[in-house]
């Protein structure tokens, strides 16, 4: 499953696997020998008693894993199971499932985008048509080496290929825009810091990649540097040209209007920051509430359709789009007042290498506009292809 | 809210290892015997006899405290309601506060109330403070029959709980980067909060669809007969809760006959 939270039942992660077991009926006593053999397979480090709302997304994924194997499936269907997880966390998933699929000789079929995360497992690659239909099936050196150029040019991520050739700024940095300084973060109750006291400036004209592992603090750090995330300690405020609009104050007692005027924010979960019942009322927001008069308005919102291949769906409602629809629109959201700085946290998420290659263009154009960026991601590509700096947090 | 949540219990302390069933059953005697009277005798016994027990069930007093704080505040307020508004017809003044006067009837009736409310909700607390969810579905679905679709659905609803929390202050950050606000105006801020409300509720019932076909997808529900990983048999340990329980109400009830305060709720 693409979202590895929800692919868990349980508390324990004993329990989770077992329960699969339970419902098919498997008689009692050979459920906890067949749960630790699954659990083993797939390499879980943290034994039965492991409590799963404490795991990293990379451990998720193999547990939710273990739940099916201990089912000893002939047939594996994995959706999209490297989503989200950090390469330490894809590495793993796919050693497992490597492993797995040589020792029981399961069928297993991947769907994904970034082919090249999985192309080392699969024997057979099959190319799907939107609308229906096969565009190539076959081993995968032959159909990507075959039709690799044809491929690419529909927007499949053929492994080798970089979509987009890189982009640099095109002027160095200009002035501070914001700034946080030993941003300090820790959650009531929470027994050590969701973020350890940080330094980051964003700069006019200037792409900065945050990278690290699952939990390290790179959504709490975006959060907090957009003002929506009042730190536990350290200081976050406006700077240059910027804090005239708001002066002395820090970001996150900002009014919203004046914050969503200055800073584009994009949402991990796009479906949160949805509050309108169609595509193009979702973009219209944002401009009509900071004041926007209504020709520029409707210009910027069409200008942004286009861009991100959402003209078709304008009058469709948000939470009906696809994962990666949903993904670009709530980039567009955060972009349609032209604020000056954009945060946007997992930005490329599920998109394929067209709508990928327009969302990196697009973010590259709002840089060399002299928009500062902060694009929290695990996107190598994105960094390679976008970024002049990168923080990594650990 | 906080009274129902569970937390991880301690599992090795003497009551919390003893069946969830057993554990339902003795809280539901001892209940049942503080409904049946409404004297202040019987109530005060059976207190004694829960705090008594509170260590033997693995509850810190202090987590005690802060789970059940919400009711000492809602049984602190019928007590003083008890005390000074309450008419007993009883002409003997305990103390005068101004236009109050408190009356002794009126202390009588406040100490029973007080302690009949205790005494019946303590008896709950602990048994889901000392439970882990888990157990209590797991004995609730093989000695009392509950459906497994209600127990485990239940079960794996809990876990979603704490996640709305974190909805509910996603959804107002999103919504702030958005530059949606109320401001000075209370319509706006009223209209805001249920809109919010209802943005958490659909992310709710989202992340809830998604729940059940993981669920549906490991077979759960599918028509074959469930086997269970985790046996909850009732052992002689988990009869003796249940006679406890009955031995206390027992002793509760004959200290109140005998002091001559018992008398049944229902006349």
């Amino acid at each position: 499953m693409q979202d590895t939270e929800a692919a868990i039942v349980m508390n324990r992660a004993g329990d989770d696997v077992a329960f699969g077991l339970e419902n098919r009926g498997v008689p009692a006593d050979q459920i906890w020998a067949r749960v630790d053999e699954a659990l083993a397979a797939v390499g879980f480090p943290d034994g039965r008693d492991a409590r799963t709302d404490a795991l990293s997304g990379g451990e998720q994924q193999r547990l939710a894993i273990a739940g099916i194997l201990a089912l000893r499936p002939g047939l594996l269907l994995l959706d999209e199971v490297t989503a989200n997880l950090d390469p330490a966390g894809v590495a793993l998933v796919c050693d497992v499932l490597a492993t797995v699929l040589t020792a029981t000789g399961s069928t297993a079929v991947l769907v994904e985008h970034r082919v090249e995360q999985v192309v080392d497992l699969v024997d057979r690659a099959v190319v799907l048509e939107p609308g229906g239909g096969i565009v190539a099936d076959g081993p995968p050196a032959e159909v990507f080496g075959r039709h690799g150029d044809a491929l690419a040019a529909r927007g499949v991520w053929v492994p080798g290929r970089h979509p987009v050739v890189r982009r640099t700024a095109r002027a160095p940095a200009g002035p501070p825009l914001v700034r946080a300084e030993a941003v300090r973060l820790r959650y009531p109750g929470a027994t050590r810091d969701a973020l350890p006291p940080t330094d980051l400036t964003l700069r006019s004209g200037q792409a900065i990649a945050v990278t690290g592992p699952n939990g390290a603090g790179k959504s709490s750090l975006a959060l907090t540097c957009a003002g929506l995330l009042r730190p536990t300690s350290g200081t976050v405020g406006a700077a240059g040209p910027l804090a005239g609009r708001a002066a002395g104050r820090p970001l996150w007692g900002w009014p919203a209007r004046e914050l969503a005027r200055a800073v584009g924010t994009v949402f991990q979960d796009p479906e949160h920051q949805f509050v309108a019942r169609s595509v193009r009322e979702e973009l219209a927001l944002g401009p009509r509430l900071t004041g926007a008069d209504d020709a520029s308005a409707a210009a910027r919102v069409d200008e942004l359709l286009e861009r991100l291949g959402l003209a078709a769906l304008a009058d469709a409602n948000p939470f009906t789009l696809s994962g990666g629809e949903k993904r670009r629109l709530s980039v567009a959201t955060a972009i349609a007042t032209a604020p000056a700085v954009v945060v946007a946290d997992e930005p490329t998420f599920g998109q394929d290498a067209l709508t990928w290659a327009a969302l990196a263009d697009l973010l590259a154009d709002l840089r060399d506009d002299g928009c500062a960026l902060a694009l929290v991601t695990h996107d190598r590509a994105l960094v390679d292809a976008v970024t002049d700096n990168e923080l990594e947090l650990s | 809210m906080s009274l129902l949540v569970p937390l991880a219990p301690n599992p090795e302390a003497p009551l919390a290892r003893r069946n969830p069933v057993a554990k339902l059953a003795a809280a539901t005697i001892v209940m049942a015997g503080l409904l049946l009277t409404l004297d202040p005798v019987t109530p005060a016994v059976l207190l004694a006899i829960e705090l008594a027990a509170v260590p033997l069930t693995g509850v810190r007093w202090s987590v005690l405290a802060r789970r059940t704080w919400p009711l000492l505040v809602g049984v602190a307020g019928v007590t003083l309601a008890n005390l000074l508004i309450v008419d007993s017809g009883d002409p003997r003044v305990l103390l005068a506060l101004g236009p109050f006067d408190v009356t002794v009837g009126a202390a009588e009736a406040a100490l029973a109330v007080s302690l009949r409310l205790l005494g019946i909700a303590l008896p709950g607390v602990l048994v889901l403070a000392s439970t882990d969810p888990m157990d209590l579905a797991d004995a609730l679905v093989q000695r009392w029959r509950v459906p497994a679709r209600f127990a485990y659905g239940a079960l794996a609803a809990l876990r979603l709980l704490p996640q709305l929390a974190g909805d509910w202050h996603q959804i107002g950050r999103a919504r702030r980067a958005r530059g949606i606000e109320a401001g000075r105006s209370p319509l706006a801020r009223v209209r805001l909060f249920f809109s919010q409300v209802l943005a958490v509720l659909v992310a709710a019932i989202r992340r809830a669809v998604r729940l059940a076909t993981a669920m549906e997808a490991r077979g759960f529900d599918a028509g074959v007969p469930r086997t269970v990983a985790r046996p909850q048999p009732m052992r002689a340990g988990d009869w003796a809760l249940v006679l406890a329980a009955l031995a206390a109400v027992g002793v509760a009830t004959a200290v109140a006959v005998a002091a001559g305060t018992w008398s049944l709720a229902f006349t």
